[in-house]
């Protein structure tokens, strides 16, 4: 009877998530699994349908090595984003840290900080940069005042002047996880700090000894949070390239899936390291 | 004393929100003064924040390049309807995984979220070509069937809101009505989906944003039949030139210049930021109601 109690409730509950296992295996599996032996094929689209001709390793090899733009770009993404992320994270939990104040009309200012997250579309970042408009004037004299490719290595200018270029709408990508660290602010134990104070913490000591530790969750979630948004938004280089290298006849479709799956594991590697640089920081308190 | 730090206090905080509030805004102030100035205003060094005239035929111009109205449309029609569908699908399977125990159900769970990290470029050769044997590219059903399926942008975060909506409802609920003899269907549909309001509310709102915004998977599946104001928006030097080619004879400012590309993109955004301008509380609202940082 118990047993017949269990079976039925499993199956009311699969009746509801039924749909989403049917969907996860069709559309995310299948086509995930379909993508991993594209990238092992030569992929023709030809009038009767799709050829796949096994090839090994060699769309890899073309993507890495012969491909004199994909890995440059690739790298550059990956540089981006390490740097890009503690920008935008730290930028968040400041701007948190401010909302968190007691402070009259400070819905006001949560409304205006979290308006990027609704308006911001590739085509209307692109055009904002391509105007000019996503830094300070100021920023960009001091830009082209310091001559930044002669004084530091080219990538390194290169990083440097796109942080500088595009400041604001790198900025713009922190709303949400401004929210998240808010709303863990606000979750924090006041009872905590009075026992700080007590005890002669300042306030800045209890900001690096409570506060930071108490939103070190939060601080995960933003990290993974902002490492999908950056690689997923559509003006990333590499989904820009991956994109131009489907329409193109003389690859086929196997070298974009190579370049998928490599800019997918590349990710997954930053996540990674992000993931285990915060918990060593937790192990090392 | 302390009266006098505490208020010197607030106002640096204020000051230094009103600061970062400027230079985060300073992309659309800026773009909205440009897309009123006239060719002159452009050129003149002397006119550069306000426009020494409200020219408004930019926007003409800009809205003709777009085919506004037309793709305004379509675009609430490929932003609305996988949204409502994304969102119910989400509230059942979220539903499904806060209150039955089924067996390999971490496991199942990990997976919702893990569909979240895995980007839409490493499976969407796949899909594209089966909706393509399918006949779907160039409807909106090549974006209605992943919602549905909870395969939709970012589904796995929108399960991941319900579950935690579901599992803050008192289970007493629940009991109480199956004590009066409610089928587990009927208690989801009258009991569960009324208190969950601001979850659907929310979902559907992010949903709406994100499809409208979407580029990348809507080049691919829209095909030529469907279009959207950011699709349209990225094309628009292209579409520009082909509706008012150069005129070499004439100088009277017929190419395109910043000031239309700016009203072009002041249009984009219009219809986002009304809806953001009536919703805004459950936008800024979201995380702290879904409860989403874990309690």
């Amino acid at each position: 009877m118990k047993l017949r109690h269990r079976q039925r409730e499993a199956l009311t509950g699969l009746s509801f998530i039924g749909i989403w296992i049917i969907g996860f295996l069709v559309l995310t599996c299948y086509p995930l699994i379909r993508t991993l032996m594209f990238s092992f094929s030569d992929v023709r689209i030809t009038a009767d349908g799709i050829k796949t001709e096994y090839v090994g390793w060699q769309n890899y090899n073309e993507a890495l090595f012969l491909d004199v733009q994909f890995g440059d770009i690739l790298v550059n993404y990956m540089l981006e984003t390490m740097l890009i992320v503690p920008v935008i994270v730290v930028f968040a939990l400041i701007v948190a840290l401010l909302l968190n104040v007691s402070l009259r009309g400070r819905g006001v200012f949560r409304t205006i900080y979290f308006l990027p997250v609704i308006i911001t579309s590739g085509p209307v970042v692109k055009q904002l940069m391509d105007q000019g408009a996503t830094t300070l004037p100021g920023i960009q004299d001091v830009l082209e005042a310091s001559r930044l490719q002669e004084q530091f290595p080219g990538v390194l200018a290169d990083l440097i002047t796109f942080l500088l270029s595009s400041f604001i709408t790198i900025l713009w990508f922190s709303g949400v996880q401004m929210l998240i660290f808010l709303a863990g602010l606000q979750k924090l134990d006041s009872s905590l700090y009075e026992a700080a104070s007590i005890d002669g913490a300042s306030k800045w000591e209890s900001f690096w000894k409570l506060t930071l530790p108490l939103l070190n969750p939060m601080i995960v979630v933003n990290i993974v949070y902002t490492v999908i948004m950056q690689s997923i938004f559509a003006l990333n280089p590499v989904i820009e390239y991956i994109q131009d290298a489907m329409y193109d006849p003389a690859l086929g479709m196997g070298n974009s899936a190579a370049m998928a799956w490599l800019y997918f594991v590349a990710m997954l590697l930053m996540l990674a390291v992000f993931v285990f640089l915060v918990r060593q920081r937790e192990r090392t308190r | 004393m302390k009266w006098i730090t505490s208020a010197s206090y607030k106002l640096f905080v204020y000051f230094l929100l009103s600061l970062i509030g400027f230079v985060y805004l300073y992309p659309l102030f800026y773009m909205v003064t440009y897309s009123f100035m006239n060719t002159q205003d452009l050129i003149d060094p002397l006119v550069s924040w306000i426009p020494s005239q409200w020219y408004t035929n930019n926007f003409v111009r800009a809205a003709a390049v777009m085919d506004f109205y037309n793709t305004l449309w379509q675009n609430m029609l490929v932003s609305f309807a996988p949204a409502a569908i994304q969102t119910a699908a989400a509230a059942l399977i979220g539903y499904g995984f806060a209150r039955f125990r089924i067996p390999g159900k971490p496991i199942l769970f990990a997976l919702v979220l893990a569909t979240f990290i895995i980007p839409p470029q490493i499976t969407m050769i796949p899909q594209f070509l089966m909706f393509r044997d399918l006949g779907l590219i160039g409807s909106v059903f090549s974006y209605l069937i992943p919602a549905a399926f909870g395969q939709g942008l970012k589904s796995g975060l929108f399960i991941l809101i319900f579950y935690q909506f579901f599992r803050m409802i008192p289970k007493a609920l629940e009991e109480a009505a199956q004590i009066d003899g409610a089928g587990p269907y009927k208690i989801f549909a009258f009991i569960c989906v009324p208190t969950a309001v601001p979850a659907f509310i929310i979902s559907f709102l992010f949903s709406m944003v994100w499809y409208w915004n979407e580029t990348t998977l809507a080049a691919l599946y829209l095909g030529d039949q469907l279009t959207t104001l950011p699709l349209e928006l990225q094309k628009f030097a292209t579409t520009y030139q082909r509706l008012y080619p150069v005129d070499p004879n004439s100088q009277t400012g017929r190419s395109l210049n910043e000031a239309i590309n700016m009203a072009g993109t002041f249009l984009n955004i219009i219809p986002l930021l009304i809806v953001y301008f009536f919703t805004q509380r459950w936008f800024v609202e979201s995380i702290e109601r879904s409860g989403i940082t874990g309690e």
